[in-house]
């Protein structure tokens, strides 16, 4: 037997290490990670901390070695031979192997104008160590991408007294993933504390010193970052003549075009029931598509099913959307104690949530919706929009029906 | 063993939880569906997030932000990626007050 061989030691490959030995899986396990640190999680990057940049582990050297889990820190795996079964290593080493998962994440999507070398990004330990190195009191950066990471670090950065432009190509920041109701409210509150936008902007040059702007305005930056998203890391899989396209395509358990060879994480590009594949960019997914491949690589047989999830934190503001949301979706606003939330119904049928408000506030009503999404309900938009009803009471109805 | 008042009983939702700072220490309350009250350490184990913000169901309480659950009447670590066991505080109400064991 030459056991499973796991690809990227993110929070995706770290998870399925473990979850291939809590699924009972006894042969070895391989767990190979291009970079040079412990397993870490990446969300507190560009959360706000006093201690500066955290390097979070997901796990300890310890714990990889009672899990009997080979961790190659520091190494990429370079080619596949899916028909010799075969991995071979950066470092010109290879392995065999009976089982195969693709754990590579995303990269930076970057900049292609001139002076684009002058750009960071922002997906990696390092790439946040040198950003908060940059950080000092009174310095200028131009963020160019208003989504998620963009504009948790342009909260992060204000926190410290650091001057801030969001540019974005959109006409309004966080388009993407978070409902309309919330996008609006945040880029208030980044107004508020003083972020300057410059919105439907494309980047024509980055200089030393600014960014200059399709309109021709230069908005002055000592230090210019990159967030303009992220493309899933396939070139492994693609050289090796796997089935791709905006990840690598697997089934709805998690298997390639490959028998032998899964798929987790941000790399991957899952079917849908509507025939469709389609990729999340989360922490929870990575996690949950993690323990999914990890149990069918260990010989059982399931779909991966659970609703996508994910939060973000932007200034004392804690957001949290389940579930996919479209903009044709009615919605139903209820407000919170200290925040407010948005249940979508297509049809009737509750589909997706989203919470805003201080902390973790909206985290209990937010999972509630989630359970009350998974049970498949059509629930009265009335008793969603107020406030006095307790969900913990419709989902305990809708449970004992 | 030094007791100190938390807070009403009516304070904490039923089968709901409730942070109680004392001294630069967190807490969290929980009040059961059968009404008896328990205390845990009020972070979770984790990372430093409050566990009074996240969804109480039964005897279990879910972490508000990475989803780990624990027993709350044992401190028992139920679900990744919460690993370490909450500590837990003997609790007591009397007339209504609920009271911890701090120490
Ligand atoms: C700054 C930041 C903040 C975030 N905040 C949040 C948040 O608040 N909430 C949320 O839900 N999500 C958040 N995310 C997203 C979340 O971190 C990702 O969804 C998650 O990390 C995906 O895990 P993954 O293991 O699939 O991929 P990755 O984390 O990208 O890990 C893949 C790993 O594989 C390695 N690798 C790639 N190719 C090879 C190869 N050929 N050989 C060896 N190793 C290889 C890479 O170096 C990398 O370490 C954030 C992301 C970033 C960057």
């Amino acid at each position: 037997m030459d056991g499973i061989v796991i690809v990227g030691a993110g929070e995706c490959g770290t998870r399925a290490a473990f979850a291939l030995r809590e699924a009972g899986y006894s042969e070895t396990v391989t767990l190979i990670g291009a970079e040079p640190h412990l397993p870490y999680e990446r969300p507190p990057l560009s959360k706000p901390a006093s201690e500066g940049v955290q390097l979070k582990s997901i796990c300890t050297k310890d714990a990889l070695r009672a899990a009997r889990i080979a961790y190659y820190q520091g190494t990429s795996a370079a080619k596949l031979d899916v028909h010799s079964k075969l991995l071979t290593l950066d470092d010109g080493n290879a392995v065999k192997y009976d089982a195969l998962l693709l754990a590579t994440g995303a990269s930076p999507r970057r900049l292609t104008c001139t002076g684009a070398e002058y750009v960071l990004d922002f997906r990696t330990y390092s790439d946040a160590r040198a950003i908060f190195s940059l950080a000092n009191h009174g310095a200028r950066f131009a963020i160019v991408g208003g989504g998620l990471i963009g504009m948790e670090l342009a909260a992060v950065l204000r926190g410290k007294g650091v001057a801030v432009s969001v540019i974005e190509a959109a006409p309004r920041p966080l388009g993407r993933a978070v409902p309309a109701r919330f996008a609006a409210k945040l880029h208030a509150r980044h107004v508020e504390e003083g972020v300057s936008f410059y919105l439907g902007q494309g980047i024509a040059a980055i200089t030393v010193g600014a960014v200059i702007l399709s309109d021709g305005t230069a908005v002055p930056a000592d230090v210019t970052v990159s967030a303009i998203g992220v493309v899933p890391e396939i070139s492994l899989a693609e050289a090796a003549g796997l089935a791709t396209g905006n990840g690598v395509l697997t089934d709805a358990g998690l298997r390639t075009s490959d028998p032998h060879i899964y798929a987790a994480g941000d790399c991957a590009a899952v079917l849908q029931a509507n025939g469709s594949h389609v990729r999340f960019e989360c922490w929870r997914n990575a996690r949950a598509q993690a323990e999914t491949a990890a149990r069918n690589m260990a010989g059982t047989t399931v779909n991966f099913t659970t609703i996508p999830w994910f939060w973000s934190d932007q200034y004392d503001l804690g957001l949290q959307v389940a579930g996919l949301s479209q903009p044709g979706h009615a919605s139903v606003v209820r407000p919170l104690s200290n925040g407010e939330m948005e249940f979508y119904l297509d049809e009737g049928r509750l589909i997706a949530a989203a919470g805003l408000g201080t902390g973790n506030s909206v985290a209990k009503d937010i999972k509630l919706a989630e359970m009350l999404i998974a049970a498949g309900i059509s629930p009265d938009p009335d008793l969603l929009a107020d406030p006095a009803v307790n969900l913990k009471s419709l989902l305990k109805n809708v449970r004992a029906a | 063993m030094t007791w100190v008042t938390a807070c009403q009983l009516a304070e904490i939702e039923q089968e709901g939880a409730k942070r109680f700072d004392h001294e630069g220490r967190t807490y969290a309350l929980y009040r059961a569906p059968d009404d008896s009250v328990y205390c845990t350490a009020g972070l979770c184990t984790h990372e430093a997030i409050h566990l009074a913000d996240g969804l109480v169901m039964d005897y279990e309480v879910e972490c508000p932000k990475h989803s780990g659950v624990f027993d709350y009447r044992t401190g028992e670590a139920l679900r990744l990626p919460a690993c370490e066991n909450l500590k837990t505080y003997q609790v007591e109400v009397v007339d209504g007050e609920v009271r911890v064991a701090i120490g």
